[in-house]
């Protein structure tokens, strides 16, 4: 789609007047703190009417997944105006109206494999924030061996029913729907005999129960499902063909954990925070590391718009998306030890002078284990990209 | 100087403490003093009380056992192993080392205090954000034949639960210059001190200690005055040869957890220890400890038979140890995935103690900048 110059400069305007009207002021600027994040969902909360307002004239417009096809709910951006538009909610530090799993990983997955009716039914309340889902993937044998999984779905004629565990689910206990990976054919090679399947969390037989982080936080939860009868059309894409979609959404998944670890107090970056440390930057050895990973962090921004740039020009990122998850992660850690040395014994306490400096430094531990530790991304790229032989 | 080998007496100093720490301190015990809210267990430091570790520096005279720094890097270590927490490092290091170079009776009436262990020591040295005793601000301005202390200390271990204050406090110069600093020894309890608790991620006993016109008298300075950094001097360093021996204990059980959990955790119908990938780091994470040990095991060796020449092996022990430990505990969770992660699980505990240990009484920038200028560059 050829777009002109001024149609985007026209956009440009059109879409930073609308955040202007549609985002209330006080939701402006504010640092991006855990009460600032909406998830959405049945149960949600909102912990400010503001954000409310926002989400509201936010889904008006389909701005909550503003690539998505208009009759699903979403804006029908092209990327360029995407980009243009994700800089003006920065320029204009306004908060996203919205996040989820729903929007990052079931949504585009969907888009891919679903069938109309799922779409239909599914999209549009993610994009309103209706429904929040959450990832039934690992289990307690199926980590890095993610094709292990041994949660069941048996073919029960008019149902599935579905028996096993999953483990590590982020914000199961708070997640109305569950996508998950189950075992439709324990006969079949690992990788062939998973199926992708959709399930009500309010449905008997599921339950939850949370796993306290090592940043004090309880994200996380082992999920436990017992006889669950699950209704024949919540299997997304052919029976059996479950890792294909797997595979699909875990790129997606793994682009945005690559790119989404760069959250740093609250969209301060890194040299305000290093700045408004007095004497931090004299001690060489911070210096030094402050500006590597400076150095990296602008690079590595570049490496993302380039590739994304690669995705919207039909040639898709592909196992590039492990490079991307690898890199952007291990940098945010080492960005947050930076940090957490430079703040000294300001750092050190729960919630201290620096916020919560400590738990976010240790929750940043997690970016290289979820989605797929560093390791397997390094073999990803060293099977799939580097072509080396595996013996 | 005697080899850095480990003495026969030594080994059996180490078997003993490592046995002692595995039963009555494990991880466990640091869960349960976090989940009371307190620092340390009482009925366990008077266990190291009895069995001779608070005075494992107080000399015979005093009824300490005298052991030597080398000994206490022993001792430190292990309880680094299984993260015992308790005022060790405070009290049976820095303060027993600080006291029993002055020659007054109040000195040597302390070191028996801390070998019996009623007394519990802090070192309140640092107010900024950074380890910097020079940098001391907080005043004690001369009032009749006293003197008078104001200002704010913070991050000091074990501030929470002393009854005795080595405080740093300035009689001349201005903050930066090294002159014009004098200790005190106080009561933790004298009137116009206050002590927070901060609630750190080690769920350890560190606090800010606020001086509102604190009185302190002549007795109560500790060597000269005008220069107390030098009454301090082996104190503190003896404190960073320790805190690096045990956050070499605390790399050590990294270490330990994490090797344990390779040989044992499968995925793609393998463990995950046959992976080359893990192979290759958990061995050269080995490497390293080993050569981190060597620092320590000198830092000990020259506290014990130079000790006006340690600086440069002091501070090589705390830098080699705040590196190693922060190697092993990133590695260590890393390893272990997902489980890691987790609260229930022990690994995570390491990562904390090792940040705020590799902060205390020096960052690894701060030990390498010493190790520089004390080989001249
Ligand atoms: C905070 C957090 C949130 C999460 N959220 C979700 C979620 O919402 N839904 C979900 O399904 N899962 C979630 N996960 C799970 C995550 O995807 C897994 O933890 C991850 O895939 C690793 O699996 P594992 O924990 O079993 O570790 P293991 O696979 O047991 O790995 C242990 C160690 O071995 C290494 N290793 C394994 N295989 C190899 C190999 N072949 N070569 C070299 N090294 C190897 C690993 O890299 C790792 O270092 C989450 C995890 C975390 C920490």
């Amino acid at each position: 789609m050829a777009e002109t110059d001024a149609a985007l400069d026209a956009f440009r305007k059109d879409i930073a007047d609308w955040i202007e009207a549609a985002c209330p002021a006080s939701l402006r600027g504010r640092p991006m703190t855990e009460d600032m994040i909406v998830w959405g969902g049945r149960r949600w909360e909102f912990k400010d009417p503001a954000q409310k307002a926002w989400l509201d004239a936010a889904t008006e417009r389909g701005m909550t997944a503003p690539r998505w096809p208009v009759e699903y709910g979403g804006a029908g951006l092209s990327r360029a105006q995407e980009k243009i538009y994700r800089e003006e909610m920065a320029r204009l530090q306004a908060p996203p109206p919205l996040e989820s799993f729903g929007l990052w990983m079931l949504g585009p997955a969907l888009l891919a494999f679903g069938n109309e009716e799922q779409k239909k039914r599914h999209l549009p309340p993610i994009t309103r924030g209706e429904i929040r889902w959450c990832q039934g993937y690992s289990e307690p044998g199926a980590g890095s061996d993610l094709a292990n999984v041994q949660t069941r779905a048996e073919d029960m004629g008019d149902h599935y029913l579905v028996n096993g565990q999953k483990i590590w689910t982020s914000y199961a206990d708070k997640a109305d729907w569950i996508f998950a990976l189950v075992r439709t054919d324990r006969d079949a090679p690992k990788h062939q005999g998973i199926s992708f399947l959709l399930m009500d969390m309010e449905t008997p037989g599921i339950t939850t129960r949370p796993i306290r982080l090592i940043s004090g936080k309880s994200p996380f939860c082992e999920t436990f499902f017992d006889n669950v009868k699950v209704p024949k059309e919540n299997l997304v894409g052919e029976l059996n063909r479950g890792w294909d979609i797997a595979k699909y959404l875990l790129t997606h998944e793994r682009e945005m954990i690559g790119g989404g670890a760069r959250g740093l107090l609250g969209g301060r970056s890194l040299g305000q925070f290093l700045g408004g440390l007095d004497g931090a930057m004299d001690d060489p050895v911070t210096r030094a590391e402050a500006m590597e990973v400076e150095v990296n962090s602008l690079a590595f921004a570049m490496t993302m718009e380039r590739y994304k740039d690669q995705a919207e020009a039909g040639q898709g990122v592909g196992n590039a998306s492990a490079m991307l998850k690898y890199y952007g992660t291990e940098l945010n850690k080492r960005r947050y030890e930076l940090l957490m040395s430079a703040a000294g014994s300001e750092a050190l306490e729960w919630q201290g002078p620096h916020g919560g400096l400590a738990p976010e430094w240790l929750r940043t531990k997690a970016n290289s284990i979820e989605g797929g530790t560093s390791e397997v991304m390094l073999d990803i790229i060293a099977k799939r990209v580097l072509e080396l032989p595996s013996r | 100087m005697t080899t850095l080998l480990e003495t026969e007496d030594e080994t059996m100093l180490r078997d003993a403490a490592r046995g002692f720490v595995t039963d009555a301190a494990p991880v466990a015990k640091l869960r349960e003093n976090r989940d009371k809210s307190r620092g340390f267990d009482p009925a366990l430091w008077r266990e190291m009380a009895q069995m001779g570790w608070t005075g494992v520096l107080v000399p015979d005279a005093r009824g300490g056992a005298d052991m030597g720094h080398r000994a206490a890097g022993i001792l430190a270590e292990e309880m680094g192993r299984t993260l015992a927490a308790s005022p060790f490092l405070s009290t049976a290091v820095i303060a027993a080392t600080t006291l029993r170079d002055v020659a007054t009776d109040r000195a040597r009436d302390a070191l028996g205090r801390i070998a019996s262990g009623d007394a519990i020591y802090a070192l309140a040295v640092d107010e900024g954000r950074k380890h910097a005793p020079e940098r001391s601000a907080m005043q004690a301005e001369r009032a009749g034949n006293g003197f008078r202390l104001s200002g704010a200390k913070t991050f000091v271990a074990d501030g929470g639960s002393a009854n005795r204050v080595l405080v740093l406090a300035r009689t001349g110069g201005a903050p930066g210059e090294a002159e014009g600093l004098t200790l005190f020894d106080i009561d933790a309890g004298r009137a116009g001190l206050s002590r927070d608790r901060l609630d750190t991620v080690d769920s350890r006993d560190h606090a800010r200690l606020s001086f509102d016109g604190v009185e302190a008298t002549g007795d109560d300075v500790v060597g000269d005055v005008d220069n107390g950094l030098a009454a301090l001097q082996t104190g503190l360093r003896a404190g960073q040869a320790a805190i690096a021996a045990e956050l070499l204990g605390v790399a050590g059980g990294a270490y330990g957890m994490t090797v344990g959990y390779l040989k044992e955790r499968k995925q793609f119908d393998r463990t995950i220890g046959s992976f080359q990938a893990l192979q290759h780091r958990a061995a050269h994470l080995w490497a390293e400890i080993e050569v981190t040990a060597s620092a320590i095991a000198n830092a000990g060796r020259v506290l014990d038979e130079t000790p006006q020449d340690a600086q440069l092996a002091v501070s090589l022990a705390k830098a080699r140890a705040a590196m190693t430990v922060d190697l092993a505990v990133r590695e260590g969770v890393q390893m272990h995935g997902g489980i890691g992660m987790t609260d229930d699980y022990d690994i995570g505990f390491y990562m904390k103690r090792a940040r705020v240990g590799a902060e205390w009484l020096g960052d690894y920038g701060y030990h390498a900048a010493q190790v520089a200028a004390a080989r001249g560059f």
